[in-house]
């Protein structure tokens, strides 16, 4: 199956079809539409129904597929530019609904462009309705359809196996390190729900991300720790962080399980949430052997 | 050169300050004309000037739809939003220096900056509880941090203006001090806030300090109209008293003007025109500073030119400042007390230098 999408994406690419996209499979259905996305999850569901080569610009949340890199940016999703987005004459603005300010948007829509908010909780029940709700903004509810079944399935078969695992870990998902000061995620988050998918407990008892003392990390002693690449390499490695005094005396830094995943990959709630799911599971139950989902088309790690 | 410019400010000044005046207002109708005829879209000068005429009735040519948004509800909004608030923050800030004397002074001195923004923090976070505890309709949630930004400017100035007040009379270097303090315990107030707010509530708070006249639409421009305009057309009235706290407040008394009610008079008007241009834009710093040195550069001191001038330079810098955030990272925009920060703190050091300059030679 890999092999496949290897020779796909290699033979787009001598066609020159998906040149300025290498990381996507060729089969984009490209028409007329101009597709601005706004909200990292509603950019990977337009890519996983084949249509992020009608996208021309994206926020600065969204970051799969590699293709955003290469297009204009209309700024963060939470403080838009009316003008910017008007004057890329868009067919069609697809926003989370977590986006704003409320009265840009509002000029957004007084301009006489589409725009559609697509429902963006950080739940992972929430996940298959965003994928119904872009879909029918495309004009693609079938293979909408088809990739939320997709994804539920997948999504049920991890859960099923992850119930018959004995343990539950103890897990603290750290968003940074900053000067030694650990930011963790708590209850509400994305982290919180892929730590509850991947059958272990969240360690933090709070609500949101919040900077945790080393007092209440040592209290806490979690079994693992979890962070993003991107913030592992900046506060200095596996090692630095793990001999924190934070974590220094806890079972996380004895059996030296500290598990680095790619941000956008393990937070990103799209439809790649099943496989960063069980990416997190296999990492998190080391003694378990758990059976690898359904290669997808749409699910690479990055 | 420095005794050059000096030596031309005594020579008529009297004269040369309306010239001068209407040079500033030239400009500002130039920094207009650029603002609205340019922005992130590009819509050559003939369609601005159609979408204008069709809104007051004139069909020179057909207008899309497209374009009399941008340039009727996104562009000319932000516009006026950004005239009034350059010319609250400018005549609110030559209102602290005249009224402190001191040309560091700047209008979140007197605490008004600091506790609309611990109101508009709190109403960031605490928002949508209180409005549905106190069953209020959803309509009203768009109004909750331009009204909590202001009530909280209020409440510092009133607050730090009562500390001030020792047997009737109000001491300003007390007041200085109490600004000091009343802005740490916002400050304190504004990092607990942080604490307890979600990531999108940190987001919020975050960029509204930054400031930005981005969702400038007619409905907030009127609004602020609504406080802006009084205390814009007040201050000009104050300019005989600025005139006088020159000379100091018991000589100013001597000259027959009632120290006291215009010493309130002018942290009322200062503190309604900065509270109203926070509410709005959120935080935006160094107009207050910078534009009346500017403008005493041009003008000299004499307040009844200098005021006016300040609101006019304000306007224009604001203006300026604006196109510069909306057009450089276009499509995105960066916040404008970024720019505003990016020209004032170099400004702010040559302005340094230049009075060491001055002081030794």
């Amino acid at each position: 199956m890999q092999r496949r999408t290897f020779l796909r994406t290699a033979l787009a690419a001598g066609l020159g079809v998906a040149a300025l996209r290498p990381a996507v499979a060729a089969a984009c259905a490209a028409n007329n539409q101009r597709i601005v996305s706004i909200g990292g999850a509603v950019t990977e569901i337009v890519a996983a129904l084949d249509g992020f080569c009608r996208v021309i610009a994206t926020d600065t949340t969204s970051l799969y597929p590699r293709g955003v890199f290469e297009l204009p940016r209309v700024g963060y999703m939470r403080t838009l530019a009316a003008e910017g987005i008007v004057a890329l004459n868009p067919s069609l603005v697809l926003a989370s609904d977590r986006s704003g300010p409320e009265a840009v948007l509002r000029q957004i829509k007084d301009s006489g462009v589409d725009i559609r908010l697509i429902p963006d909780e950080p739940k992972i029940e929430a996940i298959a309705p965003k994928i119904v709700a872009v879909g029918e903004a495309l004009g693609l509810n079938a293979q909408a359809a088809t990739l939320a079944k997709a994804v539920e399935e997948d999504v049920a078969a991890l859960r099923g196996q992850v119930a018959t695992l004995k343990s539950k870990p103890r897990v603290l998902f750290l968003l940074s390190v900053a000067r030694a000061q650990p930011m963790a995620g708590g209850s509400d988050t994305a982290a919180d729900a892929m730590i509850a998918l991947a059958g272990g407990i969240n360690a933090a008892s709070f609500n949101g991300f919040k900077p945790i003392s080393a007092e209440s990390a040592l209290d806490v002693a979690p079994d693992a720790v979890v962070m993003m690449h991107q913030t592992l390499e900046a506060a200095g490695g596996v090692d630095a962080v793990l001999s924190l005094p934070a974590f220094a005396s806890s079972p996380a830094a004895k059996s030296r399980r500290l598990i680095a995943m790619d941000g956008t990959y393990l937070l990103g709630l799209g439809p790649r949430v099943a496989h960063a799911g069980r990416d997190l599971a296999a990492a998190l139950h080391p003694e378990a052997t758990l059976s690898a989902l359904p290669a997808r088309a749409w699910a690479i790690k990055s | 050169m420095v005794a050059a410019v000096s030596e031309a400010s005594m020579i008529r000044p009297r004269e040369r300050a309306p010239l001068v005046l209407a040079a500033l207002g030239v400009l500002l109708l130039i920094a207009i004309v650029l603002a609205i005829g340019s922005g992130a879209s590009w819509l050559s000068p003939g369609k601005v000037i159609a979408v204008l005429f069709d809104a007051i009735g004139w069909d020179i040519s057909p207008v899309e739809l497209r374009d009399k948004a941008v340039v009727l509800g996104i562009r000319l909004p932000r516009v006026v939003q950004g005239i009034m608030v350059g010319a609250g923050l400018a005549l609110s800030g030559t209102l602290m220096q005249g009224l402190f004397r001191n040309p560091l002074a700047d209008p979140g001195l007197i605490g008004v900056s600091s506790g609309a923004a611990l109101l508009a923090a709190a109403g960031i976070v605490f928002g949508a509880p209180v409005v549905v505890w106190l069953a209020l309709p959803k309509t009203v949630m768009p109004f909750v941090l331009p009204v909590a930004a202001f009530l909280g400017g209020l409440i510092a100035t009133l607050l730090i203006h009562q500390l001030a007040r020792r047997d009737g009379e109000t001491e300003i270097a007390t007041m200085l001090l109490a600004g000091v303090a009343v802005a740490a315990i916002c400050m304190a107030g504004i990092g607990y806030l942080s604490f307890l707010s979600d990531d999108r509530q940190l987001r919020d708070i975050t960029f509204w300090t930054l400031g930005s006249l981005g969702g400038s639409t007619w409905r907030s421009v009127m609004a602020m109209a609504a406080f802006m305009a009084p205390a814009v057309l007040l201050a000009p009235l104050l300019a005989n008293t600025l005139n006088a706290l020159i000379l100091g407040e018991r000589e100013a008394g001597h000259l027959g003007i009632d120290v006291e009610r215009h010493k309130k008079l002018i942290i009322a008007v200062s503190a309604l025109a900065v509270g109203a241009a926070v509410a709005a834009s959120g935080i935006i710093g160094f107009v207050g500073l910078v534009v009346p040195h500017l403008v005493r550069l041009m003008l000299g001191s004499d307040h009844r030119y200098v005021l006016p001038g300040a609101a006019l330079l304000g306007a224009s810098l604001m203006l300026v400042c604006d196109l510069v955030a909306r057009v450089i990272v276009a499509p995105a925009e960066l916040p404008i007390g970024v720019v505003m920060s990016a020209l004032g703190g170099p400004f702010f050091l040559w302005m340094l230098r230049r009075r060491r300059a001055l002081s030794m030679s």
